[in-house]
């Protein structure tokens, strides 16, 4: 069994102030480090989520708890290793929009991590990598020279997907990347996701609150709920039969596409007591 | 009630960005542009085609009025004053020196500003504290009593010294703008973007922010060189102005040392104003003509 | 669109081959290109699709609240017999919130952070019905709130105290308030997280049938329109390229993009096989339009040849 590529262990973080807000309450979390798998993290809003997508990606420090990546502990990292740990853990965000340079053509997103992380060393070899990650989320280089305005919100978010390729992390957090694109172009992205799972070896934290795409994309599964995992496991199973009070609501709560499967009448949320 | 925006709507009509519908085209803009632009060449033209040396004290008849007055004549079409100086060609040597001083505040306010304003917004802490408490400090001084004292104690003042010392304090306010403006932007999505690519403090600050800042920037630089002008006038209108250059608001002080007023000479204090109205209007058209590129308000251009 | 023999009343709404243009200085585009719909009393109509297919601007547009550029510039729509695009902006406002209300897409953000919940009630009220009795409008907004299954201590409190389900009831209690004949919701539930959307989405079939109205629901969810409506349109660019019971529609979608858009619904019964990756980008892909016509018993999809 090889060492876990990510080990979030305990991790709490509690926002301070006036009324101090616990985000998260003793998070554990592992990500193998082979094979390359889709870990999905799933809560709405208040859950912490966000909150334990930021801790992974080293924009927060936890208040209790340690996260390692490839056994070092991501807060001692300084100077060269944090070089090295942005190179290893990238990330794709939820709008597509704000995520760009309003100044720059998108060509610049490319440009930028280039020469940052130093991937290539002549314009000729810059130019075949971009155009082969293009080409892995199906994209024409024309749209290179644009504007972010003048691209949709899918080739948006492709183009970010394309960046996270060409890095080659050994994992990508995936921050609800497709709940601001239309439903029809949603498979396409996901399908990207599984792509690079199988033939890059990337492995994805996909953070999101949608169950289906969840269901449909990942291996394993983690609930989480005002701050705590109350189920985890394997994807199927979480799915086919969970457990957990709050598993079973979430996925009772999704409405199928079946005008003769309709919701029974529930309670309203407010009513429910699931700790 | 709620609209519906034009992205939203039909994707396809975001125009590729044309020089037709450039946000910078707006009519206030490029009015102001007009206004200053014409006193530039003012300046720049009138001194190939008038005879500069006419701003020297006895070189023409004295008091004449404007040539369209009983008593004038086309050889000093603007009149001259009681020292034997032509005002045209006062109006030709002063302009340039004037608005040199308003240039010069202004680059200083917006380089202070801009390097104080990122580092202290950008950085936050103990830097933020320090430049936050600077600044606001500096803002509450009577800037313009502490100008009348330092302007006095010095003996040879020029142009540049005089801008200098207008700048002294007009740092602060640019700082906390900067600040404010980094502040907001500092949450936008591509700065984290910048921050997951490696980059360093100073490249997201200046490589990233700084170019979306760059109308506002703009903006600033044009209003605090026309404050500066305003404040530089004020000096000059109380004598501290560089002695020797015949700086707009110098000949206003000059004109009211001499009573011009009671002594009917209006075109001595009134065409120097006047000047100084344009310039002022200029840069004031300028700047909200840069608030219209500066602010998306056409949400097409995002 | 013909109306069925089977409903006799008149249809509460009936949209004919409205058109509406965005024009801007180089060019006008037509964000809605001919649509036509009916809704019939106690009804709920769907209107689904992706961003670019119009379907908020046809809402804007019946309620004649389009922002210029926008305009319309052709079709009737005819609510209860009356025909809202022709009849003077006073005589609309009085007809607005009486008889058609809107729950606007992003209303629970527009709520005024800084008065407490009753009273912004009670000022839709009022701005509608004019000055009422103070007495009898609190017992209004009580018997609204609890309509919307909230407290009614929920009048005294502040927007920001509430979460975003709860705010998003209260904008339906406002939407409601003058009992209205018909309702557009303008995805209603988008914002929501799952379980959230199942309460106010719930909230507003019980609210519709209690007070008999009819509905319109906006959004780009098939699994939600599936939930919530009796009869489904989908737009596609501008066009309706498919209108029908929603049983028909979903077991037997006629139009390339209706099925296109059912199938991109992620299921959460069975794990499907990845899809080969596309050679041809599908963002370019275009659907066609043909001429409606009709595929089934009052099921009309856009397949038909075009003249000309």
């Amino acid at each position: 069994m090889s060492a876990p590529l990510l080990h979030v262990s305990h991790v709490t973080k509690v926002f301070g102030g006036p009324k101090p807000v616990t985000a998260l309450q003793d998070v554990s979390l592992v990500i193998p480090g082979e094979p390359a798998t889709i870990t999905t993290v799933v809560g709405e809003s208040g859950s912490g989520k966000s909150t334990l997508a930021n801790a992974i990606l080293g924009f927060l420090v936890p208040t209790s708890g340690r996260i390692l990546f490839a056994g070092r502990d991501v807060a001692t990292l300084r100077g060269r290793e944090w070089l090295a740990y942005r190179r290893q853990v990238q990330a794709v965000f939820q709008d597509p929009f704000s995520v760009y340079n309003p100044f720059y053509r998108v060509r610049h997103v490319f440009d930028t991590v280039i020469r940052r992380f130093e991937l290539a060393h002549s314009r000729r070899e810059a130019q075949r990598m971009v155009g082969e990650a293009l080409e892995v989320v199906g994209l024409r280089p024309e749209l290179l020279d644009k504007y972010p305005h003048q691209l949709s919100g899918g080739q948006r978010q492709r183009l970010m997907m394309a960046r996270a390729y060409l890095i080659k992390p050994r994992l990508i957090v995936a921050d609800e990347p497709v709940s601001m694109i239309d439903a029809s172009l949603r498979a396409l992205i996901l399908g990207i996701l599984l792509r690079l799972r199988d033939e890059e070896q990337i492995s994805f934290l996909y953070i999101t609150h949608d169950l289906s795409t969840a269901y449909q994309v990942s291996d394993e599964i983690l609930v989480l709920y005002r701050g705590r995992v109350v189920e985890s496991g394997d994807a199927q199973k979480v799915i086919e039969r969970p457990e957990h009070p709050y598993t079973r609501l979430l996925i009772s709560s999704v409405p199928v596409p079946d005008p003769r499967v309709r919701w029974e009448v529930g309670r309203m949320p407010e009513d429910l007591d699931v700790d | 009630m709620s609209s519906v925006t034009l992205d939203e709507v039909v994707p396809e009509m975001v125009s590729a960005g044309g020089w037709r519908t450039s946000p910078w085209l707006n009519a206030k803009f490029l009015v102001g542009l007009l206004l200053v632009g014409l006193i530039v060449a003012l300046g720049l033209v009138g001194r190939l085609v008038w005879d500069t040396d006419l701003a020297r004290v006895g070189s023409a008849p004295l008091n004449m009025p404007p040539f369209w007055v009983t008593g004038g004549s086309l050889a000093h079409p603007l009149g001259t004053e009681n020292s034997g100086r032509d005002l045209l060609a006062l109006l030709i040597v002063g302009s340039p020196a004037t608005l040199r001083i308003g240039v010069i505040v202004g680059i200083v306010s917006i380089v202070l500003g801009t390097l104080l304003g990122f580092t202290s917004g950008f950085l936050g802490g103990w830097v933020d504290a320090v430049v936050r408490t600077l600044a606001d400090a500096t803002l509450t001084i009577p800037s313009l009593a502490i100008l009348i004292v330092i302007s006095s104690y010095v003996r040879q003042l020029d142009v540049n010294t005089m801008a200098l010392i207008v700048s002294l304090f007009s740092w602060a306010g640019p700082t906390r703008l900067i600040r404010s403006q980094v502040l907001s932007l500092r949450e936008q999505g591509y700065v984290r973007m910048a921050r997951l690519s490696g980059l360093s403090s100073f490249d997201i600050m200046f490589r990233e922010m700084m170019p979306n800042l760059l109308p506002y920037l703009a903006a600033s630089f044009v209003g605090h060189a026309s404050a500066g002008i305003l404040a530089a006038v004020g000096l000059e209108a109380l004598g501290l102005g560089p002695q020797r250059v015949p700086t707009l608001g110098m000949t206003i002080y000059f004109a009211l040392q001499s009573s011009a007023i009671i002594r009917g000479m209006w075109w001595w204090w009134g065409f120097p104003t006047l000047v100084l109205v344009v310039i002022f209007v200029g840069f004031f058209l300028i700047t909200v003509g840069l608030d219209e590129v500066a602010n998306p308000k056409m949400r097409r251009a995002r | 669109m013909k109306s069925s023999h089977a409903h006799d009343a008149e249809p509460v709404l009936a949209v004919r081959d409205l058109q509406v243009m965005y024009a801007t200085a180089h060019r006008g585009v037509l964000a809605v290109r001919g649509v036509s719909f009916e809704v019939r009393r106690e009804e709920t109509l769907g209107l689904v699709g992706e961003s670019g297919s119009g379907k908020s601007t046809t809402a804007m547009a019946v309620l004649r609240l389009l922002s210029p550029p926008g305009r319309v510039v052709g079709g009737e729509v005819r609510l209860q017999g009356l025909d809202l695009l022709r009849i003077p902006e006073r005589d609309l406002r009085r007809v607005r919130w009486r008889q058609i209300s809107l729950v606007p897409q992003g209303a629970m953000n527009s709520l005024n952070p800084v008065m407490r919940i009753g009273d912004q009630i009670r000022d839709a009220i009022e701005a509608h019905e004019g000055h009422q009795p103070p007495g009898r409008l609190r017992s209004r907004v009580s018997e609204l709130l609890e309509t919307v299954r909230l407290d009614a201590g929920v009048a005294r409190m502040f927007p920001h105290e509430l979460s975003g389900g709860m705010k998003q009831r209260v904008c339906i209690a406002m939407a409601i308030a003058l009992n209205p004949a018909l309702v557009i919701a303008d995805e209603p539930t988008s914002a929501l997280d799952v379980v959230v959307q199942r309460a106010v989405a719930q909230t507003l079939l019980t609210v519709k049938r209690q007070l008999g109205m009819s509905m319109v629901l906006i959004g780009h969810d098939m699994g939600l329109q599936a939930q919530m409506v009796d009869r489904v349109a989908v737009m596609y660019r501008g066009h309706i390229v498919e209108i029908g019971p929603v049983l028909r529609v979903f077991e037997q979608p006629v139009h390339p993009y209706t099925q296109h858009l059912i199938a991109s619904v992620p299921s959460l019964r069975a794990r499907q096989p990845l899809r080969a990756a596309p050679s041809l980008d599908p963002e370019e892909v275009r659907f066609e339009v043909g001429r409606l016509e009709e595929v089934g018993p009052e099921h009309f999809a856009a397949v038909g040849r075009r003249e000309g």
